[in-house]
């Protein structure tokens, strides 16, 4: 198990994929900022999907967090637009 | 009745949903319901332009994240119980995709007296539109494009005391 990172609506888009495993070759983040920023330094997709220009909200374990949230190895962690439901 | 939280393509029946929330319940004296329905223009502006039918809002697809979405919805519910004295809440959405004049979402609730469901009710939505996790793509005959999240949201929730910052 590893960390499991989601993706939603234009960001999926952007990404082309709906979600994925935390890339092997780089160590597991301990904050989502640091997540952001470790996905953006990959380049493309994540650079564009995640770019930091780019305002994004986040969610660990299924519960909206600010980018200073801690994670833990087994997390799931989702990015995704302004939520627009209603 | 207890709260229900419902995340359905179908559509809702308001009447046989109002029923339903305060059937046998004989201390009911208020329900309070508020339904959101899919709009043709998403500036209405828009609609007295030239080539107006180009940004007419055809059809929708609404997006959301199984799990999350239900929990952050019945969340909001027990907070609303702790402010407000009310009897029970319904809140349905709708995911898939709509078309213009669809129902998407029906917030309900009952209570003894008007006051705390017209409250409690309004207090759901607000919540929802900024903390929900759902997301709206919508049609027009220029293509699909994703909807932006509104400054009005974040300012209808911090009138509750709740800091909110979607956007």
């Amino acid at each position: 198990m590893s960390l499991t990172v989601r993706y939603f609506a234009s960001v999926r888009e952007a990404m082309g994929i709906a979600s994925e495993s935390w890339p092997t070759d780089i160590p597991t983040p301990t904050t989502v900022a640091q997540a952001r920023a470790a996905l953006v330094a990959r380049g493309s997709p994540w650079a564009e999907a995640l770019a930091e220009s780019r305002v994004l909200r986040a969610a660990v374990n299924q519960q909206m967090v600010d980018a200073a949230a801690p994670l833990a190895p087994q997390d799931e962690l989702a990015f995704f637009p302004p939520v627009t439901g209603g | 009745m207890a709260d229900t939280v419902r995340i359905q393509t179908e559509d809702f029946d308001l009447t046989q949903e109002l029923a339903d929330l305060r059937a046998g319940n004989r201390a009911v004296g208020a329900v309070c319901a508020f339904v959101g329905t899919v709009r043709e223009w998403q500036n209405p502006a828009d609609a007295n332009q030239p080539q107006a039918a180009d940004k007419a809002v055809q059809g929708m697809t609404l997006e959301h994240y199984p799990g999350m979405t239900e929990r952050a919805i019945q969340d909001m519910i027990v907070e609303a119980h702790q402010r407000f004295d009310f009897m029970d809440a319904l809140v349905i959405h709708r995911i898939g995709e709509l078309a213009t004049c669809d129902q998407i979402v029906l917030v309900a609730v009952t209570s003894a007296h008007r006051g705390e469901s017209f409250k409690a009710c309004e207090f759901l939505m607000d919540y929802l539109k900024t903390q929900a996790p759902f997301w709206k793509k919508e049609a027009t005959a220029q293509g699909a494009t994703w909807v932006d999240a509104r400054e009005s949201d974040d300012l209808a929730l911090r009138k509750w005391g709740i800091a909110s910052q979607n956007r």
